[in-house]
């Protein structure tokens, strides 16, 4: 039986598909792997975005609250996802509030361990920052149909 | 007795009769006296509505059964030109599994017109059915492969009849997936089935996600494109039937071609204005195409730049 | 002959008479003219049955009776207030002798042509659409009760109907309409059952108007086929005479009725002249050159906004064209909702119903709509039907009363358009 690293965790994640081993190795450094229960939040609004969440089990929420209606669901993320891009970008402040909704596992990446890696190897943070953009552009296309309301009442 | 002409006054000629006049014609032509249609594809047959479920505030699944005669023989992905007597008819698509002798299911979405009436209606009505039309999903030309179905809102309803056939020759296919995307939990329809199909012997994946959720969802958020890069399916051997919006039937398209399937395995099911289901009253062309006969059913390389071309 | 009035009798269950002679419908839509132009009717050139003759007034007025005598109701052009109308006619006292019309953009007025012609006119207003293809017809009609809907079908078709004074353009409008209702897996079996028993009479034309156009289309002006008679109308040497041939069999037994000699080589010769000076004074000309793909290569063309700003979106080209044939079914219910019947209309691609679905019209602008009626006469038409669904009549321009020209419009889409890139990443 053997024991499976961080690294196998990294490597095995569709967010770092096709990064080689020396690549991830380092990775693995900045990482640890947190169990998060539901209805634990991971993160608030506001607050320091000093983490890049890789999710390899379970399910997020990211809710907005707004007084009087309540918590507001906006998106999900669950397993072979991440967990937004906050940590990359100044001012590196969390936009939603994010909540397990089931046992979920995540790999916590320390986001400063991570910036100063990207900064002393520009190939490696350019292939990170390309990851997150391609994230972020998918999010950002499904969001704008999603304006559309596709299934509301016509 | 139609199709009987009048008999026509002797003699042929004015004046002397002529032998090389020609005499009134047959009245009832080659086709021997009182020939009527085999059948008249514009004349409706009355089915009676023997059960209603309601899926959402809006949407409603009739079971129909024929008045007299045997029920229909469709495939899945066909529609009716279903109607009420008062209000007229409107293209409406078969949800239920194909095969059986049993009463047919079509799901309507009170829309407003003709769909309100046909959405409102109550066992024992009289509903007038005329088809089954235009081509199918034709699920066994993803025989030997994985099946991926994606269905956005009611654009369920067509797929669930594909589901159905798919999974009576289960067998016959590898990965099966419903990918599903709804615009909240309360508006998702065939709730009950989801989780039927992804349980048991010969389950297929299922996987739902939603536009708008309370906290107390524990589901997907966001758009069902989302789901595809989670899917089981091997893009060389897969066909991908979807349905649901056409905006979201562009999307899914383009994701599952930048997925590696190729255009000509991704089908969509197209909507527009029908008013004979049968390719004569013009209505529901999109440049070359009937929808009605040429469709609905088109694989995405067929009408890929059509969609593009706004208005076309 | 072809087996076509089989193959669609099959569908029509055998209802229908074989149409008239040399225009049976094909099932099959039939390789896309390479020209864009109407496809030739089968049997081109070879429509005559036996030798043509030469007949006067007198034998116009027997074809006519003994059509009648057979039971046809007859069918031809009569003045009707300031305007030449399609009509039952009793004779030739009924044909609308000496009238001529001048026809332009918008714009139609009867003449006086100072002569004898009975047919000495270009295109009718309404064409013999309005005949075959009646702008409403009673489907069936139904009575309900609760849990009870009895459908009783629509009554027997009416008397069969001849058509005198058919011109070329319209023999071919005829054979597209034959393709488009018959020739395909669904037909219109009154339609059918209509067609099969008209009798045409064909009359070549001697006087096209400024916005007749057939010879670009490959539709006239004279009659190749798809005709039981074919009259080429003489006014020579002060003599009303008329070159008589026949296209059918039963063409060619009511020919016999009249006794008639056999048309010399003068005759003969001057019905040539007949129509070869009508080919020579077109008024209007469409270059159909690879007309489809430049119809769907122009689909975001500025030309379709220069068209809609002056387009009423009123549907007279539609209703005038003789090959349109969109229609609504109507569901008209009585006050109890007892009684209900169906009906199909004439519909138009010019209304914002035509296209309506719940979340609105997918032809929701003129543009669109003009776009759409154009790209399918001259293009998609192509691909549904193996022929253009234009015939050159010029009855849409002279009848928009914006004036607005087909054959101007087509001309404009060669203007190549600044540049736009094509959606979806390459043409569709």
């Amino acid at each position: 039986m053997t024991v499976r690293t961080i690294a196998d965790f990294l490597a095995e994640h569709p967010f770092f598909a096709g990064l080689d081993n020396p690549a991830i190795a380092e990775l693995a450094g900045c990482a640890l792997i947190m169990h998060v229960s539901p209805g634990d939040y991971l993160f608030r609004q506001g607050g320091t975005a000093d983490h890049f969440y890789v999710i390899t089990r379970g399910r997020v929420a990211l809710e907005l609250f707004s007084p009087g209606a309540g918590p507001h669901v906006l998106d999900s993320a669950g397993e072979g996802e991440v967990l937004d891009w906050p940590w990359l970008i100044p001012p590196y402040r969390w936009f939603f509030d994010a909540r397990a909704v089931e046992e979920t596992r995540v790999i916590s990446l320390d986001a400063a361990c991570l910036r100063g890696k990207c900064d002393r190897d520009p190939r490696l943070g350019y292939d990170l920052l390309q990851r997150v953009a391609q994230v972020m552009s998918h999010r950002l296309q499904a969001t704008r149909v999603r304006l559309l309301d596709l299934y509301g009442p016509r | 007795m139609r199709r009987a002409r009048p008999a026509p006054p002797a003699p042929a000629c004015p004046g002397p009769p002529d032998p090389a006049c020609p005499g009134p014609p047959d009245p009832a032509g080659p086709a021997g006296p009182g020939h009527r249609q085999a059948h008249d594809p514009t004349i409706p047959l009355p089915y009676r509505v023997v059960g209603t479920f309601a899926h959402t505030a809006d949407t409603v699944t009739l079971t129909l059964e024929p008045t007299g005669g045997p029920s229909l023989d469709f495939s899945p992905g066909q529609f009716t030109m279903l109607g009420t007597v008062t209000a007229g008819e409107a293209p409406i698509s078969i949800s239920g599994g194909p095969g059986g002798d049993g009463p047919i299911e079509q799901t309507v979405r009170d829309a407003g017109g003709v769909s309100r009436a046909l959405a409102r209606s109550r066992p024992g009505d009289i509903l007038t059915v005329r088809g089954p039309y235009g081509t199918g999903w034709r699920v066994q030309d993803g025989a030997g492969g994985d099946i991926l179905l994606i269905a956005g809102g009611i654009g369920l309803a067509p797929l669930r009849s594909a589901i159905l056939a798919l999974l009576a020759n289960r067998p016959t296919y590898r990965h099966i997936t419903l990918l599903y995307g709804a615009r909240s939990p309360l508006e998702q329809v065939f709730r009950e089935d989801l989780a039927g199909w992804s349980s048991g012997p010969g389950a297929i994946d299922v996987a739902v996600t939603v536009d708008h959720a309370p906290v107390a969802w524990q589901g997907r958020v966001g758009l069902v494109t989302r789901l595809i890069p989670q899917a089981r399916f091997d893009p060389g051997s897969t066909l991908a039937l979807v349905c649901g919006p056409e905006v979201m039937m562009r999307v899914v398209a383009d994701s599952l071609s930048d997925a590696g399937l190729d255009p000509t395995r991704i089908r969509v099911s197209l909507e527009r204005n029908m008013e004979c289901g049968i390719g004569l009253c013009g209505h529901c062309q999109l440049r070359e195409y009937f929808i009605c006969t040429d469709g609905p059913v088109f694989s995405y390389s067929q009408v890929a730049g059509h969609l593009a071309t706004r208005e076309l | 002959m072809t087996s076509g009035p089989a193959d669609a009798g099959e569908a029509m269950g055998s209802a229908a008479r074989a149409p008239t002679g040399g225009m049976p419908p094909s099932r099959d839509r039939g390789a896309p003219t390479e020209k864009g132009t109407a496809t030739p009717p089968p049997g081109t050139g070879q429509a005559a049955v036996g030798a043509p003759v030469i007949t006067d007034v007198a034998g116009l007025q027997t074809v006519i009776d003994t059509l009648a005598g057979q039971g046809y109701t007859v069918i031809g052009p009569t003045r009707r207030g300031s305007a030449i109308v399609l009509a039952e006619i009793g004779g030739t006292q009924d044909l609308p002798q000496g009238c001529g019309d001048s026809q332009d953009a918008g714009t139609y007025r009867v003449t006086d042509r100072r002569d004898e012609a009975f047919f000495g006119f270009a295109a009718t207003p309404q064409s013999w659409k309005a005949f075959l293809f009646p702008s409403r017809e009673l489907l069936w009609s139904g009575a309900a009760a609760p849990g009870r809907l009895t459908v009783t079908p629509d009554p027997a078709p009416g008397k069969p109907m001849a058509f005198l004074g058919v011109r070329s353009c319209d023999l071919h409008a005829i054979y597209i309409q034959d393709r488009v209702l018959l020739g395909r897996a669904y037909t219109d079996p009154r339609y059918a059952a209509r067609r099969a028993d008209a009798f045409i009479i064909a009359v070549g034309c001697s006087d096209p108007s400024s916005t007749c156009f057939c010879v670009s289309m490959g539709t006239g002006p004279a009659p190749s086929a798809g005709f039981d008679l074919s009259l080429t109308e003489l006014l020579r040497d002060g003599r009303h005479r008329f070159v008589a041939r026949a296209g059918s069999e039963r063409g060619a037994a009511v020919l016999a009725c009249l006794t008639a000699p056999t048309a010399g080589p003068d005759d003969l010769s001057a019905a040539q002249a007949v129509t070869d000076t009508a080919a020579a004074h077109m008024g209007r000309h469409l270059d159909t050159r690879g007309i489809r793909d430049l119809l769907y290569a122009s689909a975001d063309h500025p030309r379709w906004d220069d068209a809609a700003s002056r387009c009423l979106s009123c549907t007279n080209c539609t209703l005038v064209c003789p090959t349109c044939f969109c229609a609504s079914l109507e569901t008209v219910p009585d006050l109890t909702g007892e009684h209900l019947t169906r009906q199909r209309v004439w519909d138009s691609c010019f209304t914002s119903g035509h296209s309506h679905l719940s979340a609105g019209s997918v032809h929701g602008t003129t543009r669109s709509r003009y776009r759409q009626w154009l790209t399918h006469k001259l293009a998609s038409w192509v691909d549904q039907f193996g022929t253009s669904g234009c015939v050159g009549c010029g009855r849409c321009i002279t009848w928009c009363p914006a004036a607005i020209d087909i054959t101007q419009e087509a001309a404009a889409l060669r203007v190549p358009a600044p540049h736009d890139p094509a959606p979806g990443g390459e043409p569709a």
